[in-house]
C-alpha cells in the first residue's frame, strides 16, 4: 500500500463526518411543516362518482381479488329502479347498470398501498388520494367503510339513490358520453 | 496537595459531594442530548429538537419514561445479583469523581470558608480512580452472568476481557505522567502542568490513553459487549426500566470520568487553555477554572461522539490483537524511552527542551512506521477446485463445465 493509503485513508472518514455536520440537513419538520407528496403518491383510497352523483363502483370485487394483502371486502347488490309490480323501490339505484357495491371496506391494518386494486378496477371507481395520515389508536377505526371512502359530492352532484341522469343507457356512462346534467327531481 | 483535604468540616464535604452528584447527572443528560444531536448532524439529520429549547429536555423526558416503565425481573435470573449488578455498575462511576479536581482553592459564596474545588485528594488518587472504575466492570460482568441469558453472558464476558486488556495499556500510559509529575495525586499532577501540558511531551502516552479510554468505556468502535447485531443488547439485554437506566447512566458517567481523567493528566486539568491565561490574569482563579475544565471534558466527549459517528465496530479478535500486540508494546517501549531521558536530564546530560520534544519526535517516528508499513503479502490460496469437491466439501460444477458434461 502507498503512504497515502497507510496514513491518510484511515483518517479520511473523520473528515467526512466532520464536514457533514455543517451541511444542510435533509430532515423535514413533519408534524409542523407538511411537505406535499409526489403527485402520484399512493395514499388513502377514494371511491369516485359520476358527474351526476351516481357511484362508479359496480361491486365486481376485482379489487378484492387483486389485493395481495386481502385487505378489501366488497359485497355487491342489484340496483333496482322499480319493483316488478311497478312501485318505486326503497333501495333504489346507486350506480349506472345492473350492480353496485353495497358494502365496501378497506382494512388499513392490512393494506400495503401497492395500488394493484386501482389497476384492477374496470370503471376507475377506485383511485388513491395523497392523504397519508392513516394512523389511529384502535383497530376498528382502521377498517374504512364505504362512507369513509366515497368521494364528496361536488356541485351538480346528487346524493344517490336516484335514477341515471346523464343518459338512460348505462353504456353511455362507461363510454364517457357527457350529456348535460339534469338536476334530480326535474 | 492542599492541606485542607481530609480536614474540612462535614458540611463542606457534604456540599461538594452533592454538587458533584448533581453536576454528573445533569452533565449526563446533557451529554446524551449532545451525542444525539451531533451524531444526527453527522448523518444529515437534525436530532431531538422538539422538547425544550433545542430539544434539551429530551433526555429528561426519556429518563422519566424509562423510570416509569415496567420493571421486569426475568425468571431465569439470579435475583439478588441481578438487582445488585446495576447498582454495582453505577456507584463506582460516581465514586471516581471524588478525586477529580474542578479548580483551585475558592471561597464558598456568603461564607469565609476556603476550599479546593475537589472533594478530596490522596497521594495515590489516580490509582484509586483505576481501582474504583474496575469495580464498575463487576456490575457489567455480574449483570451478564445473573441474567440467565446467553446473549447477556457473552456480552458480560466480552466486557470483562475487553476492560482488563485495555486497562493494562491505560495504566501504562499513566506511568509516564507519574514520572513527569512525580506524584499520583490529581491536584499535584495539575499543579505540575502549570508551564507545559503533558499531552505534548508525552504525546505517545496521550494517544495510547485516548484509544484505551474508548476501549474502557465500551464505546464505539469498541462497543463489542453490546454489539446489537450479534448480542441483541449485550450484558443489559434482560434489563428494563430503572435498572437499565442505571447502566445507561453508568456508561455515560464513565465516559465523562475518562474524559475528566484525560483532561487532568494530559490537558492541564482546570488550567485555562493556552493564550487565555497570558492575556487575562484572573483566568486561573476563582470559579472560572470550572469552565475550562468542563470545556476540555466536553472536547473529549465530542471525540467520543465523533468516533461513534465515523468508525464501524471492530471485530473482536482484531480488537484484542490491537490492545495486546500494539498498544501495550508501544507503551512499554515509550516508558523505557521516558525513563532513559529523565535519567539523563536528572544527571544534566541533556537539556529539558530535548526531553519536552521527545514525545513529538516519538509520535512522528510512530507515524512514519505506520506510513511505511507494508501490507503482508497474502498467502497464495489454492485455486478453488473446479471439480465436484472443494476442500472435502461437494460443490456444484461451474456452468460451462456443466454444459460440456451434457453435450458429451
Amino acid at each position: 500500500m502507498s503512504i497515502k493509503g497507510n496514513l491518510w485513508d484511515p483518517v479520511a472518514g473523520f473528515g467526512v463526518t466532520f464536514r457533514t455536520m455543517f451541511k444542510k440537513v435533509v430532515t423535514e419538520q413533519y408534524p409542523f411543516e407538511k411537505v406535499p407528496t409526489a403527485p402520484r403518491f399512493h395514499g388513502r383510497h377514494q371511491l369516485n362518482r359520476w358527474p351526476d352523483g351516481l357511484e362508479k363502483c359496480i361491486g365486481c370485487e376485482l379489487c378484492a381479488w387483486a389485493c395481495p394483502a386481502d385487505a378489501i371486502y366488497v359485497e355487491g347488490a342489484s340496483n333496482v329502479d322499480v319493483l316488478p309490480d311497478g312501485s318505486p323501490d326503497a333501495s333504489g339505484r346507486f350506480s349506472p347498470g345492473e350492480r353496485y357495491g353495497r358494502v365496501y371496506q378497506i382494512n388499513y391494518l392490512r393494506c400495503i398501498l401497492c395500488g394493484l386494486c386501482i389497476e384492477a378496477c374496470p370503471t376507475r371507481a377506485l383511485t388513491m388520494t395523497n392523504e397519508y395520515e392513516l394512523a389511529d389508536d384502535n383497530r376498528e377505526a382502521l377498517i374504512y367503510e364505504k362512507s369513509d371512502l366515497l368521494a364528496p359530492l361536488l356541485p351538480g352532484m346528487t346524493e344517490p339513490p336516484h335514477e341515471m341522469l346523464i343518459s338512460d343507457d348505462h353504456q353511455d356512462y362507461y363510454r364517457g358520453k357527457q350529456l348535460p346534467i339534469v338536476e334530480a327531481g326535474e | 496537595m492542599s492541606e485542607l483535604f481530609g480536614q474540612e468540616p462535614f458540611w463542606v464535604v457534604a456540599l461538594k459531594a452533592t454538587l458533584i452528584f448533581v453536576i454528573l447527572v445533569v452533565y449526563t443528560l446533557f451529554n446524551i442530548w449532545l451525542e444525539r444531536r451531533v451524531v444526527a448532524r453527522m448523518q444529515h439529520r437534525v436530532g431531538p429538537n422538539v422538547h425544550g429549547p433545542f430539544g434539551l429536555l429530551q433526555s429528561l423526558a426519556d429518563g422519566v419514561k424509562l423510570a416509569l416503565k415496567e420493571d421486569i425481573v426475568v425468571k431465569a435470573a439470579d435475583k439478588v445479583v441481578y438487582v445488585l449488578a446495576p447498582i454495582l455498575a453505577t456507584i463506582p462511576a460516581f465514586l471516581a469523581w471524588s478525586v477529580i479536581p474542578f479548580g483551585p482553592e475558592v471561597t464558598i459564596p456568603f461564607t469565609d470558608t476556603v476550599t479546593p474545588l475537589q472533594l478530596t485528594d490522596m497521594p495515590v488518587a489516580v490509582l484509586y480512580v483505576l481501582a474504583v472504575t474496575s469495580i464498575g466492570v463487576y456490575g457489567i460482568v455480574l449483570a451478564g452472568w445473573s441474567s440467565g441469558s446467553t446473549y447477556a453472558l457473552l456480552g458480560g464476558l466480552r466486557s470483562s476481557a475487553q476492560v482488563i486488556s485495555y486497562e493494562v495499556a491505560m495504566g501504562l500510559s499513566f506511568v509516564t505522567v507519574f514520572l513527569y509529575a512525580g506524584s499520583m495525586s490529581t491536584s499535584e499532577i495539575v499543579a505540575a502542568q502549570t508551564d507545559l501540558w503533558y499531552f505534548l511531551p508525552l504525546l505517545p502516552s496521550f494517544v495510547v490513553y485516548l484509544i484505551s479510554m474508548v476501549g474502557e468505556t465500551n464505546r464505539a468502535p469498541f462497543d463489542l459487549p453490546e454489539a446489537e447485531g450479534e448480542l441483541v443488547g449485550g450484558f443489559h439485554t434482560e434489563y428494563s426500566s430503572l435498572k437499565f437506566a442505571l447502566f445507561f447512566l453508568a456508561e455515560y458517567i464513565n465516559m465523562v470520568t475518562v474524559s475528566a481523567l484525560a483532561t487532568t493528566l494530559f490537558l492541564g486539568g482546570w488550567r485555562a487553555p493556552f493564550g487565555i491565561a497570558q492575556v487575562w490574569e484572573g483566568a486561573n482563579e476563582g470559579y472560572w477554572p470550572v469552565l475550562w475544565f468542563l470545556g476540555k471534558t466536553l472536547f473529549f466527549i465530542f471525540l467520543f461522539i465523533w468516533l461513534r459517528g465515523t468508525l464501524p465496530r471492530m471485530r473482536y479478535d482484531q480488537f484484542m490483537a490491537f490492545g495486546w500486540k500494539i498498544l501495550i508494546p508501544v507503551s512499554l517501549g515509550w516508558i523505557f524511552v521516558v525513563i532513559v531521558l529523565r535519567k539523563l536530564q536528572n544527571e544534566g546530560s541533556i537539556d529539558e527542551a530535548v526531553v519536552n520534544w521527545a514525545g513529538v519526535v516519538a509520535a512522528v517516528l510512530l507515524i512514519a512506521v505506520i506510513a511505511l508499513r507494508r501490507e503482508k503479502p497474502t498467502p497464495d490460496r489454492p485455486e478453488q477446485a473446479t471439480g465436484s469437491a472443494h476442500e472435502g466439501y461437494p460443490v456444484p460444477l461451474p456452468f460451462d463445465e456443466l454444459q460440456k458434461e451434457e453435450s458429451r
